[in-house]
C-alpha cells in the first residue's frame, strides 16, 4: 500500500518536472521568436501577382500535351517497331 | 448585405472571375496575416498568399458556401504555409527575417542571450515543419487551440500531443547544444 502510494507520489513529481520543464520550453520560445500578433500589415495589393499567376497557369496547361497523345505516339511507334512495312503508310498519313 | 455576400459565395463555386476576385480583395489582408504568423518573413507570406488562393481558385466546386469562407481560406493558406515550410531546408541557417524580427525584441531582454536564442531558434528550424506550425500558432502566437485545430484540419486533442512533441524535441535538440532548458 505504502509502495503503491510512493509510486503516485513520484509519478505526480514527474509529471509536474516536466510541467515545468514545458512551461520553460516555452518561454524560451516566446523570447526566441516573437508574437506576429494581428497588426500585420499587407504592404501592396496581391491581385495583380494573382492574375500573374492565374494567366501563367492557364498556359502551362495549354502547352501541356495530354496523356492520350503520349499513348497514341507510343502506339505508333510500336507498331512500327512490330510491322515496320506500315512506316511509310503511317508517315504518309503524318 | 447578407444576401449580396452568399451570392458572391455562390458565385464564386461556380467559378465565377469577379467573385472570386471580390473574395480575392477582401480576404487577402486575413490570409496575409495568418500566412506570416507561419512563415515569419513578409516575401513569402505573399508567395504562400497568392499559393493560397491559387488553389482556392483550383478548388472552387468542393467550396462549401455554408461553412463560410474565411476557415475554409485559412485551412488552405495553413497547407500551403506547411508546403513552404516543408520546402525549407532543415539544415538552412534561421530565415534572416527571422533573425531581425527577433533581435528587435530581445534588446529589451536582457536575459534571454543571444547564444541561447540563436540556439533556440537554430532547434526550432530542425523540427518537422506540421510540429514547427503548431508550436508557432500554439505556443509563439497563443491562438487557441481549438482555431489551430481547424487551421490544421486535426482534433485539438492532436494539437496538445504535436505542441507536445514540439517542446519535447526542442528540449532534447537544446540538451545535447549544452543548454538545459
Amino acid at each position: 500500500m505504502k509502495s503503491r502510494e510512493q509510486g503516485f507520489g513520484n509519478r505526480e513529481q514527474k509529471t509536474e518536472i516536466r510541467d515545468q520543464d514545458a512551461d520553460r520550453i516555452k518561454q524560451l520560445l516566446k523570447r526566441a521568436i516573437p508574437r506576429m500578433g494581428d497588426d500585420a500589415e499587407l504592404d501592396r495589393d496581391l491581385w495583380p501577382a494573382m492574375l500573374q499567376r492565374i494567366d501563367h497557369e492557364n498556359v502551362r496547361r495549354g502547352a501541356r500535351i495530354p496523356w492520350f497523345d503520349w499513348a497514341l505516339a507510343g502506339g505508333l511507334v510500336a507498331f512500327a517497331a512490330i510491322v515496320p512495312r506500315t512506316i511509310p503508310v503511317i508517315l504518309y498519313y503524318l | 448585405m447578407r444576401d449580396e455576400e452568399s451570392d458572391v459565395l455562390l458565385r464564386f463555386r461556380q467559378g465565377d472571375v469577379d467573385a472570386f476576385e471580390t473574395l480575392f480583395r477582401l480576404h487577402q489582408r486575413s490570409v496575409f496575416g495568418w500566412a506570416l504568423r507561419l512563415v515569419r518573413d513578409p516575401s513569402a507570406a505573399e508567395d504562400v498568399t497568392v499559393e493560397a488562393f491559387w488553389r482556392m481558385h483550383q478548388a472552387h466546386a468542393r467550396f462549401d458556401p455554408d461553412r463560410g469562407f474565411e476557415p475554409w481560406a485559412r485551412r488552405i493558406a495553413t497547407h500551403a504555409a506547411l508546403d513552404w515550410l516543408r520546402r525549407q531546408k532543415p539544415e538552412s541557417p534561421v530565415p534572416p527575417a527571422m533573425l531581425e524580427t527577433t533581435a528587435a525584441s530581445a534588446t529589451g531582454d536582457a536575459a534571454v542571450s543571444e547564444e541561447i536564442r540563436r540556439k533556440t531558434l537554430m532547434a526550432f528550424t530542425r523540427l518537422p515543419a506540421r510540429l514547427r506550425a503548431t508550436a508557432l500558432l500554439a505556443v509563439v502566437e497563443e491562438r487557441p487551440h481549438k482555431e489551430v485545430a481547424e487551421a490544421l484540419g486535426i482534433t485539438v486533442p492532436a494539437v496538445k500531443l504535436r505542441v507536445f512533441r514540439a517542446l519535447r524535441l526542442l528540449r532534447k535538440d537544446l540538451t545535447e547544444m549544452g543548454i538545459k532548458p
